[in-house]
C-alpha cells in the first residue's frame, strides 16, 4: 500500500560561498544528500543540535533558498511556516483582526463578510477570545501571540506546515497547551507537520516519526518509538543520553 | 494612538498656532503686504503695525504672514518631493538589493558629496532661476538622498523579518509587501526624518532667497525678506527681528515634534 505524500525531498545538497571581494570564497556545505518524505497526516520531527542545518532545510523546502542539487516536491499548495519567535512573526503595525484577515485578502477568493466569518472560526479553533481581534500584537502574551501566529498560518487552509521550534520561546506550561493545540488542529484540519525542535521530550510527545540530523546529513530516521527505544546511530544515542 | 509626550505636545501646539496664522495669512492680512505707505516709513512696532513698517511704509507683520506662507509652502513641497521619491528609492534598493541597490546608492553617494546649497544652485542654473517652482524642484532633488538612505536601512532590515516572510509564503506580491507590510513599520524613522527635512528645507530656502537665487518679487519668502531687512538694519532693525523670529519659531516647533516622535519611538522599541 502506497501512502499519500505531502512532501518529497530527494538528494538535496545546499551550501554557500564565503563572501570574497574579487572571487568566490571557500564553499561550505550545509545540507548533504538529504532525502525523506512526509506522509499525509503525520507529524515528522526533525531533531539535531543547533547549527546542523535544520533551519536551512526548512528554508530550502519553502523555496527561500535554492538547493545546489536535488529536488523538493510539494504535493500540497501554499505550505506555511510557524516561527520560533512569536514577537517578530506578527506585524506590529496592525491589529490581530487585520493580521488574520490579510492572508484571506491576499488569497482573494472571499468577500469581506466571509473573511470575517473565517477569522472568527479560526480564532475559536486556536481558543482565543474575540477581544484580541482589536488588540495589537504587543498587547498580547507570548502564548497568545503564538496562537495568533498559528491561526494566521492556518487561515488559508494549507495542508502542510513547517513549525520551526514553535514552543521553545514559551514557558513550559504554555508549551504543553500549544503542543496539544497543534495535535488537535492536525486532526481537525487534516494537517501534516514538519516539526523542528532541539527538545527531544517535545518531539517524543508530539511526533509520529523523527529525522535525526547531524552536520547537514540525516543519520537516522524512523518511527518515534523505534528511534527512542532502539537508536541505531551513535549520534542518536548521544542525543538521547544528553536529554536524560 | 500611542502616548503623547511633552515634546510632542509643545511642538504640535506651537506649530499648530503658526500654521493657523499662516493659513489666515493666505486669506487675510491686516494690510495689503505689497501696498506702500500704509503707515509712516520705518516706523517702530506699535498697536497699528505689530512688527513696524519698512522703508517703503509697508506693514511688516502682513508681509511676514505672507512670506511665512510662501516659506511654509516651499518647505512642505520640498519635503514631499524628497520624502516620496527618497522613500521609493530606499524601498527599492533596501528591499531588492543587488545591482539596483549598488547603482542607485552610488548615485546617491555622488549627490551627497556636493554641499546641498551648491547642488541646489547648480540645479537652479540648469532649470532657470527666478521661479518658486524651480526652487521647490531643486531643493526637492537635493533632499532625496537623505530620505533614501534612512528608508533603505529600514527596508533592508525588515525584508528578512518573520512577518514579511510569512506574507511572502501566503502569496503577497512585492508591491503589497512593500506598501502594506513594511512601509507602516518604517514610520518610526520616516516621521522624524520628515520633521528634520522640513526644518532643513526652511533654512535652505531662506539661505537661497537670501543669496538671491530663491524666490523673486512679487513673491516674498522669509529668506527673501531677511535679505531686504539686512539693507535697512540700522533704520528698521524690527524687520530682521520679526522675520527671523518667525523662522526660529517655525523651526523650533517642528524640531520639537521630531524630537517627540523620536522619543516615542524609542519608548516602544
Amino acid at each position: 500500500m502506497k501512502e499519500e505524500l505531502v512532501l518529497s525531498v530527494r538528494h538535496v545538497t545546499s551550501g554557500y560561498h564565503e563572501g570574497g571581494v574579487f572571487r568566490r570564497g571557500a564553499y561550505h556545505e550545509v545540507l548533504h544528500d538529504v532525502t525523506f518524505d512526509i506522509r499525509y497526516g503525520e507529524i515528522l520531527g526533525l531533531v539535531g543540535e543547533s547549527g546542523t542545518g535544520k533551519s536551512t532545510l526548512a528554508r530550502t523546502i519553502l523555496n527561500m533558498v535554492k538547493p545546489d542539487q536535488g529536488v523538493v516536491v510539494h504535493y500540497t499548495r501554499r505550505p506555511q511556516m510557524i516561527f520560533q519567535d512569536p514577537y517578530s512573526s506578527l506585524n506590529p503595525a496592525y491589529t490581530v483582526g487585520w493580521i488574520l484577515e490579510e492572508p484571506l485578502r491576499i488569497y482573494g477568493k472571499y468577500d469581506a463578510p466571509e473573511r470575517k466569518r473565517r477569522v472568527r472560526d479560526m480564532l475559536d479553533r486556536v481558543e482565543l477570545p474575540g477581544e484580541v481581534l482589536t488588540a495589537k500584537p504587543r498587547e498580547l502574551s507570548g502564548g497568545q501571540r503564538q496562537r495568533v501566529s498559528i491561526a494566521a498560518a492556518l487561515i488559508q487552509r494549507p495542508r502542510f506546515i513547517i513549525a520551526d521550534e514553535p514552543v521553545s520561546a514559551l514557558d513550559v506550561t504554555i508549551q504543553a497547551q500549544i503542543l496539544k493545540l497543534l495535535k488537535d488542529l492536525r486532526d481537525e484540519l487534516d494537517l501534516s507537520f514538519l516539526f523542528i525542535s532541539h527538545d527531544l521530550n517535545v518531539v517524543y510527545q508530539l511526533c509520529d516519526r523523527v529525522l535525526v540530523m547531524k552536520a547537514g546529513r540525516i543519520v537516522e530516521q524512523g518511527a518515534v518509538d523505534d528511534i527512542f527505544d532502539h537508536p541505531q546511530a551513535d549520534y542518536t544515542r548521544q542525543l538521547l543520553a544528553a536529554a536524560e | 494612538m500611542r502616548r503623547m509626550n511633552g515634546y510632542l505636545k509643545a511642538g504640535l501646539l506651537l506649530t499648530g498656532f503658526l500654521a493657523a496664522l499662516i493659513i489666515l495669512g493666505y486669506f487675510w492680512t491686516p494690510y495689503d503686504p505689497t501696498a506702500m505707505a500704509v503707515g509712516p516709513k520705518t516706523d517702530a512696532p506699535s498697536l497699528a503695525h505689530w512688527m513696524g513698517t519698512d522703508n517703503f511704509g509697508r506693514d511688516i507683520f502682513s508681509r511676514v504672514l505672507k512670506g511665512a506662507g510662501m516659506t511654509f509652502a516651499i518647505a512642505l513641497s520640498t519635503v514631499a518631493i524628497g520624502a516620496v521619491c527618497g522613500t521609493a528609492v530606499g524601498a527599492l534598493t533596501g528591499y531588492f538589493g543587488g545591482v539596483v541597490d549598488d547603482a542607485l546608492m552610488r548615485f546617491n553617494d555622488a549627490l551627497t558629496a556636493f554641499p546641498s546649497i551648491l547642488l541646489a544652485l547648480v540645479i537652479i542654473s540648469v532649470l532657470g532661476p527666478g521661479s518658486k517652482y524651480n526652487v521647490v524642484l531643486a531643493l526637492g532633488i537635493v533632499f532625496i538622498p537623505s530620505f533614501a538612505r534612512v528608508t533603505r536601512t529600514a527596508f533592508a532590515a525588515l525584508r528578512e523579518v518573520n512577518y514579511v516572510k510569512s506574507a511572502r509564503l501566503m502569496g503577497a506580491g512585492n508591491g503589497r509587501i512593500l506598501a502594506v507590510h513594511i512601509l507602516p513599520n518604517t514610520m518610526q524613522v520616516l516621521l522624524p526624518a520628515i520633521t528634520i527635512g522640513f526644518n532643513n528645507a526652511v533654512l535652505a530656502e531662506a539661505s537661497m532667497s537670501y543669496l538671491g537665487i530663491g524666490v523673486t518679487p512679487p513673491d516674498a519668502s522669509l529668506g527673501y525678506m531677511l535679505s531686504e531687512a539686512q539693507s535697512m538694519f540700522t533704520l528698521a532693525p524690527w524687520y530682521a527681528v520679526g522675520t527671523g523670529l518667525v523662522i526660529i519659531l517655525l523651526v523650533f516647533g517642528v524640531g520639537l515634534i521630531g524630537e517627540g516622535l523620536q522619543r516615542r519611538g524609542n519608548e516602544v522599541a
